[in-house]
């Protein structure tokens, strides 16, 4: 038995586990329609590869994974792509993102795929083979898997996976493991292979004794050193720095990779995703959905990417004083935009949300400084403080104060007697920071580019300056010469070139304009006055500027 | 009355050369005011302040020749910031200087455009490309929105475009603090 | 459906139940205080109640806040208690409508309201109060059985118009505290054990008071088995005030009384449940609040024994609230992963 260590604070908000573990993970059926956006996973936005009206096969790749950071997009069943277009997807901002819409032709029939044996093939082709398979962290990070299998500088000594599934309410990993307890075990077998690790710890919290069973029982079928233990139920033990703490001791801070200090942590559904992925070729087009909350028949459904929230919702009977959705747990989930909006990969729960369920909070009250929060604080920060300084929009300050160790775990504001949504200020500190920092970069770079082009403008001058003087003196050495012959000079009109290139302009300005008005620029007709007194402002304003420009070109009389 | 006069003489003389020591040990090198105060300033190169460039603007604010609040495209934070750097009183937009706008950027009508290269020559940050009598375009990702190369288009084929929120700059919002329960 | 977002639930909890459970927890004491004093303390405690509600509506309606939220947050009506239970009884009407007035509407209002005031209201009321009206701030009452005794008509009759029953004198019905005799006593160059054998002093520190501390150090452990207070400041307090107060009578018994005897008298207890305890005016990391309670305890001795008055609890307060940004500045605590330069 391993000793077990601790992390500070946390809390223990009731589980609501039992209501969706009484059945088995039930097939949900074909839905009419699914919506699959091209970007379900940290860092790029896929690439399209199909059009509307293009007919697709189960597994076959409608999205390429797009530089560095990206992962592949699947069509979940056989179908026709019926739209590309932007659509309101599961995003805290409701705002619409790229997606294909795919109706099923009802067949549901695979695309050919098979899969290779990992010990025989390279590390970097079962690497690729989960990039394009779209593999990516399942417990809602939705990081693209095969990345985290690159090699690092570190060697790594223990894989962790990571079955603790603290959040209220979510059972999904819970009933995976139960259920698919060997696929799980041959998918940490694989990561184990690549990763190098020596040995395999699975946390998973002592709330779940069927699962910790189930997977004692599968890992004693493989050769590698499993470990399956019992970690406890203590919210949020399954972030994956906490788990890492109490399963090896090890604090990994924030922007530090756990690799570096010897260590990776997956979620049990990625590693059975893997274990599909490398065994069968098969891509992620489901996944694992506990649907609860305000729904008749809670449980567990496997999922096909894409599908309709509704349509999840409907079939596990919700229940009409149903006001809203909530993909994820109730500490840290996202609040749905719309029923409409399809399962993506990070969605691991979606739990119908009532007044009665989730009363809106109490009033916010000034902060009393109590502390509850930083006596609970996972990441042990000064919770008060950060909220008083992303209150003020003190951002350095907060900074200081190590806003971005915060995981937003919600364990603070789900103590506070004052009702204070902590971390709500939190991402908005956070997001703000973000913003200031790409305005500063851009603004860096439009200062670099300026400056850039002055002195480009002021090389040039001195280049024409130089050429013109050396051309003057060629002419005045010419016409000294010429002076000496005393020979009639025959004259040439030089501007006749100057106003043959001005008729040309006019020319093109003519021929522009007969074409402006043919097409109607939208800009220049119709101008309300107020664009016309913008237009007018700018002007002067140019006016003003080149008057400044040329005094200042000019150098001081004395 | 001489003892003290001494002690008190000699404690003027001991601080007095502690603080000589700090001034030369932890003298502060350089960094002029300028180049602070064209930190600030958003470098949109628009001439919206009445100087030809930001960094003219920075001169002229760190000469005290100008007030805080002549930089639209700053907004009432780049005011702010720039009052507290200058340690001067935060004054809101007003007079001859425009209310900010949405960020937007220059976007060239490709039917239109004849390729005459003048807003080329515009541009404070070589923003657009193209040649002469070809077609012209804008690379959105360095067009600071200054729009100095909308009214040299001799066939007005530049329009800006206000910048729409996406999901990869939407930004989180400052919570709603309510005492009391919403209405 | 504004503000709905993460965490979606929370704990059943809030400030006006946290600062009724504290309310709640002085009652033992009061309890006590009525045993030995008579029914007087229940008058004052309700003039503050009242003029603490009272000055904090009419303050919220002056800065135009909501009334209401602010009211039933408990908050004023603890700040009334806590000087209610720190001036005499038997003193006129007006001074504690006075000080509560004071501490609503300068100490906690002018400052920002709820959660914002940097001293702690109660004891800035009592400071006021102390230095503006010191005779009325010695009248205590003598304990029960001790003196002449006021029955609650002759007492209620003191406080509202000042008369005394015929017969009795001022000096009859009133005495100094346990702490204030000791001190003019000691100056008196008596030695420390003779004077404490006088009845006054009770068992440990003091006939009554030190019966009422008693009261609150148990008010104070049920706040403390109730998480709402933490063990950092009453016990770095009166570890404290134990340590010095036991380092001086070991080296001078004659004129250093012993420990035990500053635990109960006074407001130590009090002090070190109730009012160090108050979140909004303490420090908030944990090595903050031993620094801050230890320091308070150290000043309330030294004010106690070399001061001009005759409790420190108040001005150890007060000084060591002044003191409260720059503890939590300089005691900030390491964040996870950030604790030793792993290698």
């Amino acid at each position: 038995m391993t000793t077990l260590f601790k992390f500070h604070g946390g809390v223990h908000p009731p589980t609501h586990k039992a209501e969706s573990t009484r059945t088995p993970i039930a097939q949900m059926p074909l839905p009419k329609k699914l919506v699959i956006p091209f970007h379900q996973h940290v860092g790029n936005i896929a690439k399209p590869q199909v059009r509307a009206g293009d007919h697709v096969l189960k597994g076959q790749i409608i999205g390429l994974p797009e530089d560095g950071i990206s992962s592949a997009v699947h069509a979940s069943t056989s179908g026709t792509i019926t739209e590309i277009g932007m659509q309101v997807v599961a995003h805290a901002s409701g705002l619409p993102d790229l997606c294909a819409t795919l109706v099923p032709d009802g067949k549901d029939e695979w695309i050919a795929h098979s899969g290779i044996d990992f010990r025989v093939a390279t590390h970097a082709d079962v690497r690729q083979m989960l990039r394009l398979a779209g593999v990516v962290g399942l417990g809602g990070a939705v990081f693209p898997s095969d990345l985290k299998l690159r090699p690092g500088t570190h060697k790594i000594d223990t894989l962790i996976l990571n079955g603790a599934e603290c959040e209220p309410y979510i059972t999904c990993d819970d009933m995976l493991m139960r259920e698919r307890a060997d696929e799980i075990i041959r998918g940490a077998e694989i990561m184990r292979w690549v990763l190098g690790a020596d040995t395999i710890l699975v946390g998973i919290e002592d709330n779940k004794p069927e699962a910790i069973a189930a997977m004692q029982v599968a890992a004693q079928t493989s050769s590698d050193n499993i470990q399956v233990i019992a970690v406890p139920t203590l919210y949020p033990g399954g972030g994956a720095k906490q788990l890492i703490r109490v399963l090896t001791g090890i604090e990994v801070a924030a922007g530090v990779r756990s690799t570096e200090k010897g260590v990776q942590c997956f979620n049990v559904a990625t590693a059975q995703s893997i274990y599909r992925a490398v065994q069968f070729g098969e891509p992620l087009v489901s996944r694992i959905v506990t649907v609860t909350g305000n729904v008749s028949d809670a449980q567990n459904l496997e999922v096909l990417i894409g599908t309709p929230v509704s349509d999840v919702v409907a079939y596990a009977g919700v229940l009409p004083d149903t006001d809203s959705y909530i993909m994820g747990g109730p500490m840290m989930g996202l609040p749905l935009p719309a029923a409409s909006v399809s399962i993506v990969k990070a969605a691991n729960c979606i739990i119908a949300s009532s007044p009665k369920l989730f009363p809106p909070a109490p009033p916010a009250m000034p902060c009393i400084r109590c502390t509850r929060c930083a006596e609970v604080c996972p990441a042990e920060l000064q919770p008060q403080d950060l909220y008083w300084f992303a209150k003020a929009r003190e951002f350095g300050k907060a900074q200081e104060f190590s806003l971005f160790d915060c995981i937003e775990c919600g364990a603070c504001s789900y103590v506070c007697p004052s009702h204070i949504p902590l971390v709500q200020y939190y991402r908005f500190a956070k997001s703000e920071i973000w913003a200031r920092e790409s305005e500063k970069n851009a603004s860096d770079a439009a200062r670099e580019r300026f400056e850039f082009r002055e002195h480009r403008i002021e090389r040039e001058k001195r280049e024409k300056a130089e050429k013109l003087a050396a051309k003057e003196q060629a002419a005045l050495a010419a016409k000294q010469e010429a002076a000496k012959i005393s020979a009639a000079p025959t004259e040439t009109p030089a501007s006749a070139p100057i106003d043959e290139k001005q008729a040309k302009i006019q020319a093109a300005i003519e021929h522009a304009k007969q074409q402006a008005a043919a097409i109607k620029p939208k800009n220049t007709e119709q101008l309300t006055p107020q664009q016309m007194a913008e237009i007018a402002d700018i002007e002067a304003r140019r006016a003003r500027i080149h008057e400044l420009a040329k005094s200042e070109a000019e150098p001081p009389r004395e | 009355m001489l003892n003290a006069l001494l002690v008190m003489s000699g404690i003027a003389v001991l601080l007095g050369a502690v603080l000589g020591y700090a001034a030369i040990k932890f003298r502060v090198e350089g960094n002029p005011l300028v180049d602070k105060i064209d930190a600030i300033l958003p470098q949109t190169q628009c001439g919206q302040c009445g100087y030809p460039g930001c960094k003219p603007y920075a001169t002229a604010l760190a000469a005290d020749e100008a007030d805080i609040n002549r930089c639209p495209p700053g907004g009432e934070e780049g005011i702010r910031k720039l009052a507290e750097l200058l340690n001067k009183e935060f004054i809101p937009f007003g007079g001859d200087t425009n209310a900010p706008k949405p960020k937007s950027v220059a976007l060239i009508d490709e039917n239109t455009c004849i390729g005459c290269t003048l807003c080329i020559q515009a541009c404070p940050v070589d923003a657009i490309v193209g040649a002469a009598k070809q077609m012209h375009t804008v690379v959105t990702g360095e067009c600071t929105g200054c729009e100095l190369c909308v009214a040299p288009c001799p066939v007005d084929c530049i329009s800006m475009i206000v910048i729409q929120e996406k999901i990869t700059n939407w930004k989180w919002k400052y919570p709603i603090y309510a005492l009391t329960p919403a209405q | 459906m504004s503000a709905f977002f993460s965490p979606f639930i929370s704990k059943p909890d809030s400030v006006s139940a946290i600062m009724l459970k504290v309310i709640l927890a002085l009652i033992p004491g009061i309890a006590l205080y009525v045993w030995y004093f008579g029914p007087a303390i229940l008058v004052s405690i309700t003039l503050a109640s009242l003029t603490a509600l009272a000055t904090e509506a009419a303050m919220l309606k002056l800065r135009k806040r909501p009334i209401a939220p602010f009211l039933k947050d408990n908050s004023a009506l603890l700040t009334a208690w806590l000087l209610a239970l720190s001036i005499p009884p038997l003193a006129p009407w007006w001074l504690i409508v006075v000080g509560t007035a004071f501490c609503i509407a300068i100490a906690k209002h002018l400052y920002g309201g709820f959660g914002n005031n940097p001293f702690n209201p109660a004891m800035v009321g009592y400071a006021v109060l102390i230095v503006s009206f010191p005779v009325q701030m010695t009248h205590w009452i003598t304990p029960q059985g001790m003196g002449a005794e006021l029955g609650f008509g002759q007492q209620w009759q003191y406080i509202f118009s000042g008369m005394l029953p015929d017969g009795l004198t001022l000096d009859a019905v009133t005495m100094a505290t346990p702490l204030d005799t000791l001190k003019t006593q000691l100056h008196l160059a008596l030695p420390a054990n003779e004077i404490l054998t006088q009845p006054i002093f009770g068992h440990l520190a003091g006939h009554g008071s030190e019966m009422i501390a008693l009261g609150f150090l148990i008010g104070g452990l049920y706040l403390l088995a109730a998480r709402i207070i933490s063990w950092h400041l009453p016990v770095a307090f009166l570890g404290t005030l134990f340590l010095i107060a036991g380092i001086f009578h070991m080296v001078d018994p004659t004129h250093y009384v012993a420990p035990v005897f500053h635990w109960f008298s006074g407001a130590a207890m009090l002090g070190a449940f109730f009012i160090l305890t108050d979140p909004i005016t303490s420090p908030t990391t944990r090595k903050g609040k031993l620094i801050f309670a230890a320091g308070a305890g150290l000043l309330t001795y030294l004010i106690r024994v070399y001061g001009a008055f005759p409790d420190g609890i108040a001005f150890a307060t007060l000084l060591m609230n002044i003191c409260v940004p720059l503890i939590d500045a300089y005691t900030q605590p390491k964040v996870f992963g950030k604790k030793e330069k792993q290698s």
